[in-house]
């Protein structure tokens, strides 16, 4: 939809539509440009606008396409050291590195998302138990900074400045490429353990145990059985011993049409659940699976957002202490109780944070939920649900937000002036601006 | 910026003391951080904004705006925007309903009410409209009535306007579509108002709180029409096919 040169753009949530100018960048020294000519409402990097909220929006001002089809790939066979643009997929890096015995050391739960993008949103994944978020592997960022001068920073260079860039949200600049430090595996196949629980203390035993033996690990769980809460499906995963190396062909994925309404109710989602934990194995079951598969199924789905009808859909994903582990059981009843069906819950331990101030890891449960849209008792509950959040130490993801209020985010995130400060440094007259920045992070 | 909800952080409300905007000020207390009141009495604005304010942590500016004084609209919104910021949400809510209608009205009576009601919130909306539509977001929500549908005589000016309300809302979320921002209409049925207190009330009655808990609904939905009560929808269909003899008696009551 375009008027005056404008384009409406919306996150993967379809929830805060907004309109911007929106510019490709052709060349090289386009991104500097581009700063300097942006305006009063500044710019922001959008890459392949995974993120759930308006993170990457940028309301009445200029909108920067990343996404680079044919971006630069550099992998140094010896060492796995990665240099990928900024515009560069996961996907397209693991269509590379797989079948040379390399892998991204952090895969978020889709493969549709740039290296700049999850550089900002410092994402997370199946391991971060294990190997932390994806700024723990980092060598070194070129980031075009607002003043449009590149630097290149890394954890030994511009401290400061890098950790403000891991999980900065694109508010300290152009992430323009970055070398990522890779795995090494011997096979792109995974040994893949499923383990059927029946409510949700299990369901936490059995992630809490398993962590210490496997490398990857995530639980399923189904919060819209309320005489079963929490049941789930846990899935448990190490790179398999040498033997079959080649990547799978990806098939191209059926896509979910446009819909007039919502498919996600609750009569679909408890069916959907019921025959989902019934068709997990009931006793744990160990079996070869391929990347994509273990790591992105829901990439197996193409627009699935669009189940959620034309209102789209909410994800609030918490992380909380382990001190506060019951927290999540009486998190999971209030979700479970609420007016909106929770469609998916996804729950996982976290390793230790990193130095990041925005960060959103830290060592403890995290839950992410989908909920429609539409419902205000919806955000009455979230509301709530942030504040119980807040009070116990934990956080809610940036990444994923399209409804935090203000007043919270410096109580959970309290390293919030750190950003502040390197901001007023290197962007004293604000050209990087958006959405997400304007509702949440900005206190004038 | 207005949420995943439709839930804003600043608003402006034109016609600040209306019990309907009162109602749904109380609702958006939240997630508010900033208002401004405009309206014609400053000392009755200044009440409702710290009667709001005391709902949350908000900041209240009073501005003076008369509906019947179209050449300061622009000027208007200027002043709300240069304390607000951007405009997440404006809630036209000013109305007024006039003396009981008959031929013998004096006509420019008659027009001075259409002027208010109509002329005020075309231009109203439109300096709002176009702001909002250079900042790439925000919602504009306007209030007609079920009088829109089919007016009694006795309110006929004030139908007639609402009429006109209800026909530019809809045209104006068409005129807005490509700019990120949107207008709602709200078609209420006989609301229990300062507004309306001592006329003769109508089945599904409903008080302003209703109103506002089905404004904040349409927001949070995205809807471009909200009835409220939602039976009111399908009886504005019915109220509009009655044959003319039978809505003269009804409408006499």
């Amino acid at each position: 939809m375009t008027a005056r040169g404008r384009t409406t753009l919306r996150g993967w949530g379809n929830t805060t539509p907004s309109t911007a100018r929106v510019a490709h960048l052709t060349s090289p020294t386009g991104p500097s440009d581009q700063l300097a000519a942006a305006g009063p409402r500044g710019s922001i990097a959008r890459g392949l606008g995974r993120s759930y909220g308006d993170a990457a929006q940028n309301a009445g001002g200029v909108v920067l396409d990343m996404v680079a089809t044919d971006g630069s790939l550099d992998l140094d066979t010896a060492t796995g050291a990665l240099t990928a643009d900024g515009g560069v997929s996961v996907d397209e890096i693991l269509r590379r590195v797989v079948p040379q015995g390399w892998i991204l050391p952090v895969l978020p739960g889709t493969s549709h998302v740039t290296v700049g993008g999850a550089i900002a949103c410092d994402v997370h994944g199946k391991n971060h138990h294990r190997v932390g978020s994806i700024g723990s592997h980092l060598a070194s960022i070129d980031l075009v900074i607002p003043s449009g001068d590149t630097v290149t920073i890394g954890p030994n260079r511009d401290a400061h400045l890098f950790w403000a860039t891991v999980g900065g949200m694109g508010l300290t600049g152009i992430i323009s490429s970055a070398t990522i430090d890779l795995r090494a595996i011997r096979s792109s196949r995974l040994r893949a353990t499923t383990v059927r629980t029946s409510g949700l203390a299990a369901t936490m035993d059995v992630l809490e145990q398993g962590d210490q033996r496997h490398e990857h690990s995530v639980a399923w769980v189904d919060l819209q059985q309320v005489s079963a809460l929490g049941r789930g499906v846990v899935t448990f995963g190490d790179h398999a011993p040498p033997g079959d190396s080649d990547i799978a062909p990806g098939r191209r994925p059926p896509i979910v049409p446009r819909m007039p309404v919502s498919a996600i109710r609750p009569s679909t989602v408890g069916l959907f659940n019921e025959l989902w934990w019934r068709r997990a194995p009931d006793r744990p079951r160990t079996r070869l699976t391929g990347i994509s598969r273990f790591f992105h199924p829901l990439d197996g789905l193409a627009g699935w957002p669009r189940l959620y009808g034309p209102n789209g859909f909410v994800q609030w994903q918490m992380v909380v202490p382990d001190s506060a582990a019951p927290l999540v059981g009486a998190i999971a009843a209030r979700l479970a109780a609420g007016e909106a069906p929770v469609a998916l819950a996804v729950l996982k331990r976290f390793g230790p944070g990193n130095p990041a101030p925005l960060s959103f890891p830290i060592a403890g449960w995290t839950l992410a939920v989908d909920l429609p849209a539409g419902a205000a008792s919806t955000a009455v509950l979230l509301d709530e649900l942030d504040e119980l959040v807040s009070g116990v130490g934990g956080r809610i993801y940036l990444a994923k937000d399209a409804r935090l209020r203000r007043s919270l985010v410096a109580r959970m995130y309290p390293r919030l002036g750190e950003l502040d400060t390197i901001r007023a440094a290197i962007d004293p007259t604000r050209r990087m601006q958006s959405d997400l920045e304007r509702r949440l992070l900005r206190s004038d | 910026m207005n949420d995943a909800f439709g839930r804003p952080q600043t608003a402006l409300v034109l016609g600040g003391t209306s019990d309907i905007a009162v109602a749904t000020l109380r609702r958006l207390a939240p997630t508010l951080e900033r208002l401004v009141l405009a309206g014609r009495d400053i000392g009755a604005l200044e009440r409702v904004g710290s009667d709001v304010a005391a709902c949350g942590d908000i900041a209240v500016e009073t501005l003076e705006f008369d509906a019947a004084a179209p050449e300061h609209h622009a000027e208007v919104i200027e002043s709300a925007a240069a304390f607000l910021g951007d405009i997440d949400l404006v809630l036209v809510a000013f109305g007024q309903l006039g003396a009981a209608f008959s031929l013998d009205t004096d006509p420019v009576d008659a027009a001075h009410i259409v002027a208010v009601n109509h002329g005020g919130a075309v231009s109203a909306s439109l300096a709002a409209a176009r702001r909002l539509a250079e900042q790439g977001h925000g919602t504009l929500v306007l209030v007609s009535s079920i009088a829109a549908f089919r007016g009694r005589i006795r309110n006929l000016p004030y139908a007639s306007a609402k009429a006109g309300i209800d026909s530019f809302a809809r045209g104006l979320d068409d005129a807005l579509c490509g700019t990120g921002a949107r207008a709602m209409v709200v078609r209420p049925g006989f609301v229990h108002t300062k507004m309306t207190a001592g006329h003769q009330t109508m089945p599904l009655a409903v008080d302003a709180d209703t109103v506002a808990a089905a404004i904040i609904d349409g927001l949070a939905r995205r809807r471009t029409v909200v009835w409220t009560p939602r039976m009111i929808g399908p009886l504005a269909t019915i109220l509009r096919s009655l044959p003319a003899p039978l809505w003269r008696r009804l409408s006499a009551r």
